[in-house]
Protein backbone atom coordinates (compact mmCIF):
# COMPACT_ATOMS: atom_id res chain seq x y z
CA UNK A 1 0.00 0.00 0.00
CA UNK A 2 1.25 3.07 -0.89
CA UNK A 3 1.82 6.52 1.19
CA UNK A 4 -0.34 8.28 -1.56
CA UNK A 5 -4.05 8.04 -1.11
CA UNK A 6 -4.39 10.30 -4.76
CA UNK A 7 -1.51 9.86 -7.35
CA UNK A 8 -1.65 11.76 -10.56
CA UNK A 9 0.99 12.47 -13.18
CA UNK A 10 0.66 14.92 -16.44
CA UNK A 11 -2.92 14.67 -16.21
CA UNK A 12 -4.87 16.46 -19.19
CA UNK A 13 -8.20 16.66 -20.06
CA UNK A 14 -10.57 17.79 -23.00
CA UNK A 15 -14.45 18.41 -23.59
CA UNK A 16 -14.41 17.79 -26.91
CA UNK A 17 -11.81 20.30 -28.41
CA UNK A 18 -11.46 22.52 -25.58
CA UNK A 19 -8.79 21.55 -22.87
CA UNK A 20 -9.89 22.21 -19.13
CA UNK A 21 -7.14 20.58 -17.33
CA UNK A 22 -3.35 20.78 -19.33
CA UNK A 23 -0.31 18.50 -17.30
CA UNK A 24 -1.67 18.17 -13.65
CA UNK A 25 0.66 16.67 -11.06
CA UNK A 26 -0.83 16.18 -7.44
CA UNK A 27 -0.54 14.00 -4.82
CA UNK A 28 -2.34 13.23 -1.47
CA UNK A 29 -0.99 11.40 1.29
CA UNK A 30 -3.20 8.91 3.49
CA UNK A 31 -4.94 11.16 6.33
CA UNK A 32 -4.23 14.59 5.20
CA UNK A 33 -6.59 17.49 3.77
CA UNK A 34 -5.73 18.77 0.84
CA UNK A 35 -7.13 21.99 -1.04
CA UNK A 36 -7.76 22.39 -4.91
CA UNK A 37 -8.62 26.12 -5.44
CA UNK A 38 -8.82 28.65 -8.26
CA UNK A 39 -11.14 31.22 -9.35
CA UNK A 40 -14.81 30.01 -10.61
CA UNK A 41 -14.09 28.31 -14.34
CA UNK A 42 -10.12 26.88 -13.81
CA UNK A 43 -11.09 23.26 -13.58
CA UNK A 44 -10.84 22.62 -10.32
CA UNK A 45 -14.52 21.06 -10.19
CA UNK A 46 -13.49 18.85 -13.42
CA UNK A 47 -10.45 18.03 -11.81
CA UNK A 48 -12.89 16.56 -8.88
CA UNK A 49 -14.78 14.79 -11.32
CA UNK A 50 -11.83 13.02 -12.60
CA UNK A 51 -10.98 11.88 -9.04
CA UNK A 52 -14.53 10.66 -8.49
CA UNK A 53 -14.17 8.66 -11.71
CA UNK A 54 -17.34 10.67 -13.14
CA UNK A 55 -15.12 11.40 -16.18
CA UNK A 56 -12.27 9.63 -17.96
CA UNK A 57 -8.74 11.40 -17.93
CA UNK A 58 -8.09 12.52 -22.09
CA UNK A 59 -4.04 11.34 -20.97
CA UNK A 60 -1.93 10.53 -18.09
CA UNK A 61 -1.77 8.74 -14.81
CA UNK A 62 -4.50 8.70 -11.96
CA UNK A 63 -4.14 6.46 -9.19
CA UNK A 64 -6.54 6.59 -6.23
CA UNK A 65 -5.89 3.77 -3.48
CA UNK A 66 -3.30 2.16 -5.74
CA UNK A 67 -5.69 2.12 -8.58
CA UNK A 68 -4.95 3.11 -11.96
CA UNK A 69 -8.73 4.56 -12.93
CA UNK A 70 -8.01 4.71 -16.46
CA UNK A 71 -8.05 1.16 -16.53
CA UNK A 72 -11.01 1.21 -14.27
CA UNK A 73 -14.42 -0.89 -16.02
CA UNK A 74 -18.33 0.33 -14.31
CA UNK A 75 -18.13 -2.27 -12.29
CA UNK A 76 -13.94 -2.02 -10.59
CA UNK A 77 -15.11 1.62 -10.56
CA UNK A 78 -18.65 0.83 -8.47
CA UNK A 79 -16.44 -1.17 -6.46
CA UNK A 80 -13.61 1.57 -5.73
CA UNK A 81 -16.51 3.73 -4.99
CA UNK A 82 -17.45 2.01 -1.66
CA UNK A 83 -14.30 3.16 -0.41
CA UNK A 84 -15.03 7.22 -1.47
CA UNK A 85 -17.78 9.46 -0.41
CA UNK A 86 -18.38 12.91 -2.08
CA UNK A 87 -19.71 15.65 -0.20
CA UNK A 88 -21.78 17.74 -3.25
CA UNK A 89 -22.36 21.67 -3.41
CA UNK A 90 -25.49 21.79 -1.58
CA UNK A 91 -25.92 18.17 -0.08
CA UNK A 92 -27.93 16.64 -3.12
CA UNK A 93 -29.89 14.77 -0.31
CA UNK A 94 -32.55 12.38 -1.71
CA UNK A 95 -35.55 14.65 -1.12
CA UNK A 96 -37.95 11.46 -0.92
CA UNK A 97 -36.29 10.09 2.11
CA UNK A 98 -35.87 11.28 5.51
CA UNK A 99 -32.54 12.15 7.40
CA UNK A 100 -32.36 8.58 8.73
CA UNK A 101 -33.23 7.02 5.49
CA UNK A 102 -30.47 9.28 3.54
CA UNK A 103 -27.54 8.19 5.80
CA UNK A 104 -29.03 4.34 6.09
CA UNK A 105 -29.29 4.43 2.24
CA UNK A 106 -25.95 3.17 1.26
CA UNK A 107 -25.79 0.68 4.67
CA UNK A 108 -29.59 -0.94 2.95
CA UNK A 109 -27.64 -0.90 -0.66
CA UNK A 110 -24.65 -2.12 0.14
CA UNK A 111 -24.67 -4.61 2.86
CA UNK A 112 -27.32 -6.84 4.24
CA UNK A 113 -26.94 -5.17 7.77
CA UNK A 114 -30.05 -6.47 10.62
CA UNK A 115 -32.18 -3.06 11.15
CA UNK A 116 -31.40 -3.10 14.29
CA UNK A 117 -27.01 -2.17 13.65
CA UNK A 118 -27.85 -0.03 10.57
CA UNK A 119 -30.10 2.26 13.24
CA UNK A 120 -26.90 1.91 15.55
CA UNK A 121 -24.47 3.32 12.90
CA UNK A 122 -27.00 5.76 11.21
CA UNK A 123 -27.16 7.55 14.99
CA UNK A 124 -23.56 7.04 15.23
CA UNK A 125 -23.08 9.23 12.20
CA UNK A 126 -25.69 11.73 12.63
CA UNK A 127 -24.05 12.17 16.30
CA UNK A 128 -20.59 12.97 14.54
CA UNK A 129 -22.31 15.64 12.98
CA UNK A 130 -24.23 16.92 15.77
CA UNK A 131 -28.09 16.30 14.12
CA UNK A 132 -29.26 12.89 16.06
CA UNK A 133 -32.21 14.38 17.25
CA UNK A 134 -32.29 15.84 13.37
CA UNK A 135 -33.23 11.82 12.27
CA UNK A 136 -37.30 12.11 11.25
CA UNK A 137 -36.68 15.52 9.52
CA UNK A 138 -37.59 15.14 5.47
CA UNK A 139 -34.33 17.30 3.46
CA UNK A 140 -36.56 20.17 2.94
CA UNK A 141 -37.18 20.84 6.64
CA UNK A 142 -33.44 21.54 7.09
CA UNK A 143 -31.40 24.54 6.67
CA UNK A 144 -28.31 24.82 4.19
CA UNK A 145 -25.70 24.29 7.06
CA UNK A 146 -27.93 21.14 8.12
CA UNK A 147 -28.42 19.86 4.72
CA UNK A 148 -24.69 19.73 4.41
CA UNK A 149 -23.99 18.03 7.29
CA UNK A 150 -26.46 15.42 7.27
CA UNK A 151 -25.17 14.91 3.17
CA UNK A 152 -21.30 14.70 5.03
CA UNK A 153 -22.29 11.55 7.66
CA UNK A 154 -24.16 10.28 4.45
CA UNK A 155 -21.03 9.76 2.54
CA UNK A 156 -19.18 8.83 6.01
CA UNK A 157 -21.71 6.02 6.44
CA UNK A 158 -19.29 2.97 5.10
CA UNK A 159 -16.09 4.60 6.67
CA UNK A 160 -14.68 5.42 3.64
CA UNK A 161 -10.90 6.07 2.78
CA UNK A 162 -11.49 9.04 0.90
CA UNK A 163 -13.81 11.59 0.73
CA UNK A 164 -13.98 14.58 -2.08
CA UNK A 165 -15.58 17.68 -0.99
CA UNK A 166 -17.29 20.18 -3.84
CA UNK A 167 -17.33 23.74 -2.62
CA UNK A 168 -18.40 22.60 0.82
CA UNK A 169 -18.49 26.22 2.15
CA UNK A 170 -20.26 27.56 -0.54
CA UNK A 171 -23.61 30.29 0.49
CA UNK A 172 -22.89 29.24 4.24
CA UNK A 173 -23.46 31.67 7.35
CA UNK A 174 -20.21 32.19 9.41
CA UNK A 175 -21.37 29.80 12.19
CA UNK A 176 -21.97 26.91 9.75
CA UNK A 177 -18.77 27.96 7.79
CA UNK A 178 -16.94 26.92 10.90
CA UNK A 179 -18.80 24.09 11.87
CA UNK A 180 -18.15 22.32 8.43
CA UNK A 181 -14.62 23.41 8.33
CA UNK A 182 -13.81 21.93 11.55
CA UNK A 183 -16.08 18.71 10.78
CA UNK A 184 -13.80 18.43 7.85
CA UNK A 185 -10.55 18.22 9.71
CA UNK A 186 -11.93 16.15 12.53
CA UNK A 187 -13.60 13.35 10.70
CA UNK A 188 -10.36 12.97 8.82
CA UNK A 189 -8.83 13.11 11.71
CA UNK A 190 -10.58 10.78 14.00
CA UNK A 191 -12.06 8.55 11.17
CA UNK A 192 -8.15 8.04 9.81
CA UNK A 193 -9.75 9.23 5.47
CA UNK A 194 -8.37 11.30 2.82
CA UNK A 195 -9.89 14.38 2.26
CA UNK A 196 -9.76 16.39 -1.27
CA UNK A 197 -11.57 19.82 -0.83
CA UNK A 198 -12.27 22.25 -3.70
CA UNK A 199 -13.41 25.57 -2.90
CA UNK A 200 -13.01 29.43 -3.79
CA UNK A 201 -13.45 30.19 0.14
CA UNK A 202 -9.92 30.59 0.86
CA UNK A 203 -9.71 31.78 4.59
CA UNK A 204 -11.73 29.25 5.93
CA UNK A 205 -9.81 26.13 4.02
CA UNK A 206 -6.44 27.44 4.70
CA UNK A 207 -7.65 26.62 8.43
CA UNK A 208 -7.96 23.33 8.19
CA UNK A 209 -6.20 22.08 5.44
CA UNK A 210 -2.73 20.23 5.09
CA UNK A 211 -1.85 21.52 1.64
CA UNK A 212 -3.19 23.70 -0.82
CA UNK A 213 -3.19 23.48 -4.66
CA UNK A 214 -3.81 26.68 -6.63
CA UNK A 215 -5.52 25.93 -10.02
CA UNK A 216 -5.17 28.88 -12.94
CA UNK A 217 -6.77 27.80 -16.80
CA UNK A 218 -6.22 24.23 -16.00
CA UNK A 219 -2.81 24.23 -15.02
CA UNK A 220 -1.74 23.94 -10.64
CA UNK A 221 0.11 27.52 -10.65
CA UNK A 222 1.46 27.26 -6.98
CA UNK A 223 1.49 24.59 -4.41
CA UNK A 224 2.53 24.77 -0.96
CA UNK A 225 1.24 24.40 3.19
CA UNK A 226 -1.26 26.96 4.56
CA UNK A 227 1.49 29.01 6.04
CA UNK A 228 3.56 28.98 2.45
CA UNK A 229 0.74 30.08 0.45
CA UNK A 230 -0.33 33.34 2.55
CA UNK A 231 3.47 34.12 2.57
CA UNK A 232 3.76 33.40 -1.70
CA UNK A 233 4.49 36.75 -3.81
CA UNK A 234 3.22 35.12 -6.68
CA UNK A 235 1.18 37.31 -8.39
CA UNK A 236 -2.14 35.18 -8.41
CA UNK A 237 -1.68 33.58 -5.12
CA UNK A 238 -1.39 37.29 -3.66
CA UNK A 239 -4.69 38.35 -5.58
CA UNK A 240 -6.66 35.31 -4.67
CA UNK A 241 -5.78 35.18 -1.05
CA UNK A 242 -6.27 38.97 -0.37
CA UNK A 243 -9.22 39.46 -2.53
CA UNK A 244 -8.35 41.88 -4.63
CA UNK A 245 -9.96 43.41 -7.43
CA UNK A 246 -7.26 43.42 -10.24
CA UNK A 247 -4.33 41.60 -10.96
CA UNK A 248 -3.27 38.33 -12.65
CA UNK A 249 -7.01 37.82 -13.15
CA UNK A 250 -8.14 40.96 -14.76
CA UNK A 251 -11.44 43.13 -13.58
CA UNK A 252 -12.40 43.64 -17.25
CA UNK A 253 -12.97 41.37 -19.53
CA UNK A 254 -11.07 42.29 -22.42
CA UNK A 255 -12.46 44.72 -24.56
CA UNK A 256 -11.68 47.63 -26.92
CA UNK A 257 -10.39 50.21 -25.46
CA UNK A 258 -12.86 52.06 -23.59
CA UNK A 259 -13.03 55.37 -25.23
CA UNK A 260 -12.98 53.87 -28.50
CA UNK A 261 -16.10 51.88 -27.41
CA UNK A 262 -17.18 55.59 -26.76
CA UNK A 263 -16.88 56.67 -29.83
CA UNK A 264 -14.55 59.31 -27.98
CA UNK A 265 -11.89 60.86 -30.17
CA UNK A 266 -8.52 62.11 -28.97
CA UNK B 1 -29.29 33.33 -51.78
CA UNK B 2 -27.44 30.08 -52.17
CA UNK B 3 -25.67 29.99 -49.03
CA UNK B 4 -29.43 30.37 -47.34
CA UNK B 5 -30.08 27.51 -49.06
CA UNK B 6 -27.58 25.55 -47.86
CA UNK B 7 -27.93 26.60 -44.36
CA UNK B 8 -31.82 25.68 -44.26
CA UNK B 9 -30.32 21.68 -46.30
CA UNK B 10 -27.93 21.69 -43.25
CA UNK B 11 -30.30 22.96 -40.57
CA UNK B 12 -32.81 19.56 -41.35
CA UNK B 13 -29.46 17.56 -41.80
CA UNK B 14 -28.86 18.25 -38.46
CA UNK B 15 -31.87 18.20 -36.86
CA UNK B 16 -32.65 14.57 -38.61
CA UNK B 17 -29.03 13.46 -37.13
CA UNK B 18 -29.77 14.78 -34.16
CA UNK B 19 -33.13 12.98 -33.97
CA UNK B 20 -31.33 9.90 -35.23
CA UNK B 21 -29.14 9.88 -32.25
CA UNK B 22 -31.75 10.63 -29.74
CA UNK B 23 -33.83 7.82 -30.88
CA UNK B 24 -30.68 5.20 -30.42
CA UNK B 25 -29.93 7.12 -27.15
CA UNK B 26 -33.52 6.60 -25.87
CA UNK B 27 -33.64 2.85 -27.10
CA UNK B 28 -30.37 2.24 -25.42
CA UNK B 29 -31.71 3.38 -22.10
CA UNK B 30 -34.95 1.56 -22.69
CA UNK B 31 -33.21 -1.90 -22.79
CA UNK B 32 -30.98 -0.84 -19.77
CA UNK B 33 -33.99 -0.10 -17.55
CA UNK B 34 -35.50 -3.66 -18.91
CA UNK B 35 -31.91 -5.07 -17.71
CA UNK B 36 -31.80 -3.76 -14.79
CA UNK B 37 -35.27 -4.78 -13.96
CA UNK B 38 -34.75 -8.04 -11.72
CA UNK B 39 -33.46 -6.05 -9.03
CA UNK B 40 -36.43 -4.57 -8.73
CA UNK B 41 -38.77 -7.37 -8.67
CA UNK B 42 -36.69 -8.63 -6.16
CA UNK B 43 -36.73 -5.97 -3.76
CA UNK B 44 -40.43 -5.27 -4.64
CA UNK B 45 -41.58 -2.95 -2.38
CA UNK B 46 -40.00 0.29 -4.20
CA UNK B 47 -42.07 -0.81 -7.21
CA UNK B 48 -45.09 -0.92 -4.77
CA UNK B 49 -44.12 2.83 -3.35
CA UNK B 50 -43.61 3.58 -7.64
CA UNK B 51 -47.29 1.81 -8.12
CA UNK B 52 -48.73 4.08 -5.31
CA UNK B 53 -47.46 7.62 -7.21
CA UNK B 54 -48.38 6.61 -10.33
CA UNK B 55 -51.59 4.47 -9.93
CA UNK B 56 -53.01 5.40 -6.37
CA UNK B 57 -52.39 9.22 -6.72
CA UNK B 58 -53.82 8.87 -10.02
CA UNK B 59 -57.52 7.34 -8.99
CA UNK B 60 -59.39 10.67 -8.40
CA UNK B 61 -58.99 11.80 -12.08
CA UNK B 62 -59.29 8.50 -13.46
CA UNK B 63 -62.70 8.01 -12.06
CA UNK B 64 -64.32 11.17 -12.38
CA UNK B 65 -63.47 11.54 -15.89
CA UNK B 66 -64.40 8.00 -16.28
CA UNK B 67 -67.79 8.50 -14.93
CA UNK B 68 -68.21 11.79 -16.87
CA UNK B 69 -67.07 10.15 -19.84
CA UNK B 70 -69.61 7.31 -19.52
CA UNK B 71 -72.73 9.62 -18.49
CA UNK B 72 -71.93 11.56 -21.96
CA UNK B 73 -71.66 8.37 -23.35
CA UNK B 74 -74.99 7.22 -22.12
CA UNK B 75 -77.12 11.16 -23.58
CA UNK B 76 -75.14 10.64 -26.56
CA UNK B 77 -75.80 7.54 -27.16
CA UNK B 78 -79.43 6.94 -25.99
CA UNK B 79 -80.21 10.31 -28.64
CA UNK B 80 -79.06 8.77 -31.38
CA UNK B 81 -80.09 5.01 -30.39
CA UNK B 82 -83.87 5.90 -30.07
CA UNK B 83 -84.12 7.40 -33.60
CA UNK B 84 -83.69 3.68 -34.74
CA UNK B 85 -86.24 2.36 -31.47
CA UNK B 86 -83.41 0.21 -30.05
CA UNK B 87 -81.99 2.42 -26.80
CA UNK B 88 -81.95 -1.35 -24.85
CA UNK B 89 -78.68 -1.65 -26.60
CA UNK B 90 -77.27 1.32 -24.98
CA UNK B 91 -75.74 -1.36 -22.66
CA UNK B 92 -73.66 -2.44 -25.56
CA UNK B 93 -72.96 0.70 -27.00
CA UNK B 94 -71.69 2.04 -23.97
CA UNK B 95 -69.72 -0.94 -22.89
CA UNK B 96 -67.88 -1.78 -26.25
CA UNK B 97 -66.83 1.69 -26.86
CA UNK B 98 -65.30 2.05 -23.11
CA UNK B 99 -63.47 -1.01 -22.66
CA UNK B 100 -62.37 -1.15 -26.48
CA UNK B 101 -61.53 2.43 -27.47
CA UNK B 102 -62.08 5.24 -24.61
CA UNK B 103 -61.33 3.41 -21.71
CA UNK B 104 -57.31 2.51 -22.75
CA UNK B 105 -56.63 5.77 -24.85
CA UNK B 106 -58.55 8.47 -22.57
CA UNK B 107 -57.04 6.58 -19.19
CA UNK B 108 -53.40 6.68 -20.67
CA UNK B 109 -54.17 10.38 -22.35
CA UNK B 110 -54.87 10.95 -18.48
CA UNK B 111 -51.98 9.38 -16.86
CA UNK B 112 -49.79 10.73 -19.38
CA UNK B 113 -50.76 14.25 -18.11
CA UNK B 114 -51.09 13.42 -14.10
CA UNK B 115 -48.36 10.69 -13.24
CA UNK B 116 -45.96 11.15 -16.80
CA UNK B 117 -45.40 14.88 -16.59
CA UNK B 118 -44.83 13.76 -12.53
CA UNK B 119 -42.41 11.43 -13.21
CA UNK B 120 -40.42 13.70 -15.73
CA UNK B 121 -40.55 16.50 -13.09
CA UNK B 122 -39.04 14.14 -9.85
CA UNK B 123 -36.59 12.49 -12.50
CA UNK B 124 -35.27 15.92 -13.80
CA UNK B 125 -35.06 17.63 -10.35
CA UNK B 126 -33.13 14.58 -8.96
CA UNK B 127 -30.89 15.47 -11.51
CA UNK B 128 -31.02 19.11 -11.20
CA UNK B 129 -30.02 19.04 -7.75
CA UNK B 130 -27.37 16.25 -8.21
CA UNK B 131 -29.66 13.36 -6.73
CA UNK B 132 -28.69 10.93 -9.53
CA UNK B 133 -25.15 11.76 -9.51
CA UNK B 134 -24.47 11.24 -5.56
CA UNK B 135 -26.13 8.10 -6.40
CA UNK B 136 -23.65 7.06 -8.79
CA UNK B 137 -20.75 8.23 -6.52
CA UNK B 138 -22.45 5.94 -4.07
CA UNK B 139 -21.77 2.83 -6.23
CA UNK B 140 -25.72 2.54 -6.56
CA UNK B 141 -26.97 2.44 -9.95
CA UNK B 142 -29.86 4.55 -10.76
CA UNK B 143 -31.49 3.06 -13.21
CA UNK B 144 -31.75 0.01 -11.34
CA UNK B 145 -32.74 1.96 -8.09
CA UNK B 146 -34.73 4.86 -9.62
CA UNK B 147 -35.88 4.41 -13.17
CA UNK B 148 -36.26 0.61 -13.51
CA UNK B 149 -38.49 0.51 -9.73
CA UNK B 150 -41.12 3.84 -11.55
CA UNK B 151 -41.19 2.14 -14.82
CA UNK B 152 -42.62 -1.20 -13.55
CA UNK B 153 -44.86 0.84 -10.89
CA UNK B 154 -46.31 2.52 -13.65
CA UNK B 155 -46.61 -0.59 -16.37
CA UNK B 156 -48.68 -1.97 -13.69
CA UNK B 157 -50.72 0.57 -13.07
CA UNK B 158 -51.64 1.48 -16.48
CA UNK B 159 -54.30 -1.39 -17.35
CA UNK B 160 -55.72 -1.80 -13.69
CA UNK B 161 -56.33 2.53 -14.30
CA UNK B 162 -57.63 1.76 -17.57
CA UNK B 163 -60.17 -1.19 -15.96
CA UNK B 164 -61.19 1.09 -13.57
CA UNK B 165 -62.36 3.98 -16.13
CA UNK B 166 -64.01 1.22 -18.02
CA UNK B 167 -65.85 0.25 -15.15
CA UNK B 168 -66.77 3.71 -14.03
CA UNK B 169 -68.00 4.75 -17.43
CA UNK B 170 -70.10 1.72 -17.41
CA UNK B 171 -71.57 2.99 -14.10
CA UNK B 172 -72.04 6.12 -15.42
CA UNK B 173 -73.89 5.46 -18.63
CA UNK B 174 -76.05 3.01 -16.30
CA UNK B 175 -76.99 6.20 -14.25
CA UNK B 176 -77.98 8.48 -17.35
CA UNK B 177 -79.80 5.76 -19.22
CA UNK B 178 -81.60 3.59 -16.79
CA UNK B 179 -81.86 5.84 -13.67
CA UNK B 180 -82.23 8.89 -15.09
CA UNK B 181 -83.80 8.21 -18.77
CA UNK B 182 -85.27 4.82 -17.83
CA UNK B 183 -84.27 2.52 -20.31
CA UNK B 184 -84.86 -0.52 -19.48
CA UNK B 185 -82.10 -2.62 -16.85
CA UNK B 186 -82.50 -5.67 -17.76
CA UNK B 187 -81.58 -5.48 -21.20
CA UNK B 188 -79.04 -2.59 -20.84
CA UNK B 189 -77.54 -5.23 -19.03
CA UNK B 190 -78.18 -8.41 -20.11
CA UNK B 191 -77.45 -7.55 -24.01
CA UNK B 192 -73.95 -6.12 -22.86
CA UNK B 193 -73.13 -8.98 -21.01
CA UNK B 194 -73.99 -11.07 -24.56
CA UNK B 195 -72.28 -8.90 -26.85
CA UNK B 196 -68.67 -8.07 -25.10
CA UNK B 197 -66.85 -10.47 -25.65
CA UNK B 198 -63.88 -11.49 -23.09
CA UNK B 199 -61.07 -12.27 -25.79
CA UNK B 200 -61.96 -9.90 -28.81
CA UNK B 201 -63.33 -7.08 -26.50
CA UNK B 202 -61.97 -7.13 -23.36
CA UNK B 203 -58.42 -8.84 -23.29
CA UNK B 204 -57.93 -6.15 -26.51
CA UNK B 205 -58.21 -3.29 -24.52
CA UNK B 206 -55.91 -4.81 -22.03
CA UNK B 207 -53.77 -5.25 -24.29
CA UNK B 208 -53.87 -1.81 -25.61
CA UNK B 209 -53.45 -0.12 -22.18
CA UNK B 210 -50.58 -2.24 -21.31
CA UNK B 211 -48.84 -0.72 -24.52
CA UNK B 212 -50.14 2.63 -24.01
CA UNK B 213 -48.33 2.12 -20.17
CA UNK B 214 -45.14 1.18 -21.53
CA UNK B 215 -45.04 4.46 -23.89
CA UNK B 216 -46.19 6.83 -21.75
CA UNK B 217 -43.50 5.41 -18.96
CA UNK B 218 -40.88 5.31 -20.59
CA UNK B 219 -41.32 8.87 -22.53
CA UNK B 220 -41.64 9.91 -19.05
CA UNK B 221 -38.57 8.56 -17.62
CA UNK B 222 -36.18 9.25 -20.59
CA UNK B 223 -37.21 13.29 -21.38
CA UNK B 224 -36.99 13.32 -16.76
CA UNK B 225 -33.61 11.28 -16.93
CA UNK B 226 -32.23 13.77 -20.61
CA UNK B 227 -33.20 17.06 -18.96
CA UNK B 228 -30.94 19.77 -19.02
CA UNK B 229 -30.21 20.17 -15.28
CA UNK B 230 -32.21 23.02 -14.90
CA UNK B 231 -35.07 24.69 -14.34
CA UNK B 232 -36.25 25.42 -17.58
CA UNK B 233 -34.87 21.96 -19.05
CA UNK B 234 -37.28 20.34 -16.22
CA UNK B 235 -40.17 22.57 -17.43
CA UNK B 236 -39.33 21.95 -21.10
CA UNK B 237 -38.84 18.07 -20.63
CA UNK B 238 -41.85 18.02 -18.83
CA UNK B 239 -43.86 19.61 -21.66
CA UNK B 240 -42.30 17.01 -23.70
CA UNK B 241 -43.55 13.94 -22.09
CA UNK B 242 -47.37 15.13 -22.68
CA UNK B 243 -47.18 16.10 -25.92
CA UNK B 244 -44.90 13.57 -26.97
CA UNK B 245 -46.72 10.97 -25.25
CA UNK B 246 -49.80 11.88 -26.26
CA UNK B 247 -49.14 12.05 -29.52
CA UNK B 248 -47.90 8.24 -28.89
CA UNK B 249 -50.84 6.87 -27.57
CA UNK B 250 -53.15 8.09 -30.63
CA UNK B 251 -50.66 6.85 -33.28
CA UNK B 252 -50.27 3.25 -31.47
CA UNK B 253 -54.24 3.45 -31.13
CA UNK B 254 -54.80 3.69 -34.80
CA UNK B 255 -51.89 0.79 -35.19
CA UNK B 256 -52.93 -1.59 -32.56
CA UNK B 257 -56.81 -0.70 -33.80
CA UNK B 258 -56.01 -2.10 -37.30
CA UNK B 259 -54.30 -5.17 -36.21
CA UNK B 260 -57.41 -6.24 -33.70
CA UNK B 261 -60.04 -5.13 -36.66
CA UNK B 262 -61.87 -8.07 -37.40
CA UNK B 263 -64.11 -6.75 -40.49
CA UNK B 264 -67.38 -7.72 -39.78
Amino acid sequence: MSDNLIEIRDLSFAYNDRMVLKGINLVARRGQVIAIMGNSGCGKTTLLRLIGGALKATKGLLMVNDIDMGALDQDGLYRLRRRMGMLFQFGALFTDMSVFENVAFQLREHTDLPEEMIRDLVLMKLNAVGLRGAQDLMPSELSGGMARRVALARSIALDPALILYDEPFAGLDPISLGVTGNLIRRLTDTLGMTSVVVTHDVQESLKIVDYVYFVSEGVIVAQGTPTEIKASDLPYVHQFVHGEEDGPVPFHYPAPPYAADLELSA
Amino acid sequence: MINGLLNGVRGIGRRVVDGVWRMGIATRFFLQTLMHSGQSFRRFHLIIREIFSAGVLSLIIILVSGLFVGMVLGLQGYETLQTYGSEEALGVLVSLSLVRELGPVVAALLFASRAGSAITAEIGLMKATEQIAAMEMMAVDPIARVVAPRFWGAVISMPLLAALFSAMGILGGYLVGVVLIGVDEGSFWSQMQAAVDFKEDILNGVLKSVVFGVAVTAIALFEGYDAPPTAEGVSRATTRTVVTSSLAILGLDFILTAFMFRGV
